[in-house]
């Protein structure tokens, strides 16, 4: 009779299988925080655009 | 699965069974069409922003392999080619396929949306339900004509990765859209051709099977000859040129010469030289379709390097 082992070739193969899927998850909340960033920035630099062409719009319209 | 389960079938899924689900070698051709017709495309995407939109289209092509997958367990086990797929090889359960494919398809659509825009989304939705949907489910086993239009399907990336970077639909991205599509049909038939024993035992009504060799030989030269325009009206669009243009004309040249080399051919020759031509053709459709979006890239970074020749005439959109 086989014994009974605390750790299985199985249980190995299972913890590799974790192990690459919790590095995917980790790099996918990498990326979301990554383009949370580009957004950001594109946001703030298309707001400060806006405010520079105010001045210049009620100059025109004086 | 549980351990007994896993332990008595003597093989647990791995990380790649699942990763294998999602059809790895389309999904590098979505990838490669999608990079292009963003690049391709006006305007300025952030490389960051380019990269996760071209990570979820990938992903939204690959969930739409594992619906297909699940849905297909039954005639993938029937034919050699696809028989060590992770279902029909009971690596991967047909639930689990499903379950991966509907999640992922999902979380694809809502990324993109959120990275990029709603008309890419929209697209790539539209793509997974046409692939899963009416392809998969409906017309692969019910018409000869399932790969004309379910071409459709592997047609779309480009202009989502246009529409990633324009917001919209152009000339330009429906061209690129119709050099994959009208490709499909002498694509997959020539490897009908060598590959008729498969279709057959699964009952695919693939053209050979339903409509025989002679009339799939000729089909290949008609749908040669509409694909034959396609890639001079690029070469003559905003995202052309003469790089293009002698690129297309060559890639034509030679894939006409094959498709009428097949069309003279009976089942006799093909079969005495273990179809030679047929497969011959299959590869050089490989490079057909790999060289125009190379060369479609390559007339995109002279552009921006200023090296393009200036006048060129765009006749097209």
């Amino acid at each position: 009779m086989m014994a009974i082992v605390r750790e299985h070739e199985l249980h190995q193969r299972r913890r590799k299988r974790n192990a690459i899927l919790g590095l995917v998850l980790a790099a996918f909340v990498a990326m979301v925080f990554g383009i949370t960033l580009v957004k950001m920035q594109n946001t703030r630099a298309a707001m400060s655009d806006a405010e520079n062409s105010r001045p210049a719009q009620a100059e025109a319209s004086e | 699965m549980s351990d007994v389960n896993a332990a008595s079938k003597g093989r647990d899924a791995e990380f790649g069974d699942y990763f294998a689900l999602l059809k790895p070698r389309v999904m590098s051709l979505v990838i490669f069409t999608a990079a292009v017709g963003l690049f391709v495309a006006p305007g300025v995407v952030h490389p960051l922003i380019a990269f996760a939109s071209i990570l979820f289209i990938a992903i939204g092509a690959g969930a739409s392999g594992a619906l297909n997958m699940w849905w297909d367990a039954d005639i993938d086990e029937i034919m050699k080619r696809t028989a060590n797929r992770p279902v029909p090889s009971g690596r991967v359960t047909a639930e689990d396929a499903k379950m991966l494919g509907l999640w992922l398809s999902a979380l694809a659509v809502m990324m993109l949306a959120l990275t990029a825009n709603f008309i890419a989304a929209g697209l790539l939705a539209f793509t997974i339900f046409f692939y899963a949907v009416i392809y998969t489910m409906w017309l692969k086993r019910s018409t000869p004509q399932n790969i004309v239009i379910g071409g459709a399907a592997g047609a779309f990336p480009p202009m989502i990765g246009w529409a990633v970077a324009t917001g919209g639909i152009s000339v330009e991205s429906i061209l690129m859209f119709a050099l994959i599509f009208i490709w499909t049909p002498p694509h997959f038939w020539a490897l009908a051709l060598f590959m008729n024993d498969d279709y057959s035992k699964a009952g695919v009504p693939m053209l050979p099977v339903t409509h025989g060799t002679r009339e799939t030989r000729k089909q290949i030269l008609i749908y040669t000859l509409l694909l034959l325009p396609v890639g001079p009206l690029l070469a003559f669009s905003s995202i052309g040129g003469p790089v293009f243009l002698g690129v297309t004309i060559v890639l034509n040249l030679l894939f006409l010469a094959g498709a009428l080399r097949l069309y003279r051919r009976n089942d006799a020759a093909a079969t005495g030289d273990k179809f030679a031509a047929e497969r011959k053709f299959f590869r050089l459709s490989l490079i057909y379709l790999f060289v125009h979006f190379v060369a479609l890239l390559a007339e995109a970074v002279l552009t921006r390097a200023s090296l393009s020749l200036a006048g060129w005439p765009v006749w097209v959109g």
